[in-house]
């Protein structure tokens, strides 16, 4: 669980995160979205103690982060994988980090043996390709089987595969009890991976709720209404709140009413309808309209 | 680098990992790893013994070539200490870097997060970065010592460990190299960068004194002369000082007053500014 408790952040004269309050809750994976610029690496750093806030608290599982005795067994973080020496081998460089909590090698060969860099783990992280730093950023999050794991951007850098590989680890990590904190730019795998949201902007809270919800509250959504009579089915559902777009002259997509409404509504008048299909706004629309 | 690298196994991690938490003990055999993985490590403290044995050794054979055209101010320790002056750099720049590598590479954040606290990595890479400088430099100087010495038997004009004063300057010289290779890893947690370090380090060992001493009136420059850092530090190691340094103890006190002040300052900072 993370709290977050009315954080405030400057950067000289910017104002990074205003008055940010939330809470991340284990068991489910939680997406993490704002606009470059919103706030988030902020909201990351100021979690991990990185950065100290002007006013507010952060809490990983009710102490902040710094007073945890094991802090890597409560949060495995990945913020820009470039945190790494680049003339050190990864090996070398999970063990130096794996030591200082006592962790030992089996361990350090276990992650690196997990996101499949086997082959290069003792060649130098500087001549690694993008996605292979970011797999042994994953390795460095997950080292001391944490309470909570916070991505940024996880799988930035990673063919298909490893993107889909990062999804099941995610809700797999979920599934266990976990915390799973993840932001990302990439709306379509995170429709997939979260179930709730914590969407942000200009370092304010825009949305706390579930993806569903977040998605249904969206005004794109409308329902694709096909209809022998359409301008009298039209006719018959006019009032303020609802839109229509006509497509084709028996074609028209309805906004601001349920599939339900409009069907009894056209079985009331006797008007035969030909098709009904809520559309559902993507997380990329509900979120740029949210954000705009 | 070529990559072949293999897909990424699908299984969510195996079960739990044991931590007894943070101890020092693990900080201490983190910093080792970490000092002990880098090129530039090993580099250094190659060219501080490069230095220190080479140049040794040249000294020796060249005032044997040069007998009986001894200088007046010659004395047969120095001539095999020539290295240190050289060695110096190498040993600042390394221990500037063992701090500003992790800022310039973004370690840092990766270190700080494992160790919240932050305090403890400064302290453990004191510890560690102090005992392998002296632990190379000490055989280093010994070596360069006997051979150089054994060179100069040619024409007698060596002195043996058993002459007083050898032995405590051959140890002085090595523990001179450590503080200053810690001096300089104060400066770099202040500094953060490189660049930034090397150049305090340079300008306050080498620059700043002869401007002082330039501009000071002849009193006024004798009377802080003995403890500025490399007369201070020097009266630990150099033989023949001149009238106007402090005894080798006092002085190399006040040369550890520089490092442990840089540290102090550098700890301060560390804590309290964002990472």
């Amino acid at each position: 669980m993370i709290e977050v408790n009315n954080v405030t952040k400057h950067y000289g004269p910017t104002v990074a995160v205003r008055e940010l309050s939330f809470k991340i809750k284990p068991g489910i994976v939680t997406g993490f979205l704002g606009p470059n610029g919103a706030g988030k690496s902020t909201t990351m750093r100021l979690i991990l103690g990185l950065d100290a806030p002007d006013s507010g608290t952060t809490l990983v599982n009710g102490k902040p982060y710094v007073e945890h005795s094991a802090p890597l067994c409560e949060v495995g973080a990945l913020l820009e994988a470039r945190s790494v020496h680049t003339g050190r081998s990864a090996r070398n460089h999970l063990l130096a980090l794996a030591q200082t909590h006592g962790v030992g090698r089996a361990r350090v060969d276990e992650m690196i043996d997990l996101v499949g860099l086997h082959d290069v783990a003792s060649g130098r992280v500087g001549g690694f390709s993008l996605g292979m730093g970011q797999r042994l950023g994953i390795a460095q999050a997950l080292l001391c089987d944490p309470n909570t794991v916070m991505l940024d951007e996880p799988v930035n850098g990673l063919d298909p595969e490893g993107i889909q590989w990062v999804r099941n680890l995610l809700k797999g990590l979920a599934a266990e009890g976990r915390t799973v904190f993840v932001s990302s730019h990439l709306m379509s795998e995170m429709a997939l991976t979260a179930e709730h949201l914590v969407v942000i902007g200009k370092g304010e809270l825009i949305a706390d709720m579930s993806v569903a919800d977040f998605v249904a509250s969206a005004s794109s959504n409308v329902v694709r209404v096909r209809s022998p009579r359409l301008p009298e089915l039209i006719d018959a559902l006019k009032a303020p709140t609802v839109t229509v777009k006509s497509i084709e002259p028996s074609l028209a997509e309805i906004g601001g009413l349920t599939a339900e409404q409009i069907g009894d509504a056209a079985a009331a008048h006797s008007i035969a309808v030909h098709e009904l299909t809520p559309v559902q706004a993507s997380l990329e629309e509900a979120f740029m309209e949210l954000t705009q | 680098m070529s990559t072949t690298t293999v897909a990424p196994s699908t299984g969510v991690k195996s079960a739990g990992v044991q931590s007894p938490g943070i101890r020092f003990s693990g900080v201490l055999r983190s910093e080792w790893t970490k000092l002990r993985s880098v090129r530039s490590t090993i580099w250094s403290l190659g060219v501080a013994v490069f230095f220190l044995i080479g140049l040794g050794i040249v000294g020796c054979l060249v005032v044997e070539s040069r007998y009986p055209n001894v200088r007046h101010d010659f004395h047969p320790l120095s001539q095999s200490l020539a290295g240190v002056n050289l060695a110096q750099f190498a040993v600042g720049v390394l221990g500037v870097l063992t701090i500003t590598a992790e800022y310039s590479t973004g370690m840092i954040r990766s270190s700080m997060c494992a160790v919240p606290k932050r305090l403890p990595v400064l302290w453990a890479k004191a510890l560690v970065f102090g005992a392998v400088t002296f632990a190379i430099t000490l055989p280093a100087i010994v070596i360069v010592f006997l051979i150089g010495q054994s060179i100069l038997s040619g024409h007698d004009l060596q002195v043996s460990l058993s002459t007083p004063g050898v032995v405590r300057s051959l140890f002085g010289a090595a523990l001179f190299l450590t503080v200053m290779g810690l001096f300089g890893l104060g400066l770099g947690t202040i500094i953060r960068t490189t660049a930034g370090g090397i150049s305090a380090l340079v300008a306050i060992v080498f620059v700043i004194p002869p401007i002082l001493q330039a501009i000071l009136t002849t009193s006024l420059s004798n009377d802080i002369n003995p403890y500025l850092p490399l007369s201070a530090g020097g009266s630990i190691w150099t033989i023949n000082p001149d009238s106007n340094t402090l005894s080798p103890w006092a002085g190399f006190a006040v040369f550890c007053g520089y490092a442990a002040v840089s540290l102090a300052i550098g700890a301060v900072v560390l804590r309290k500014r964002d990472v």
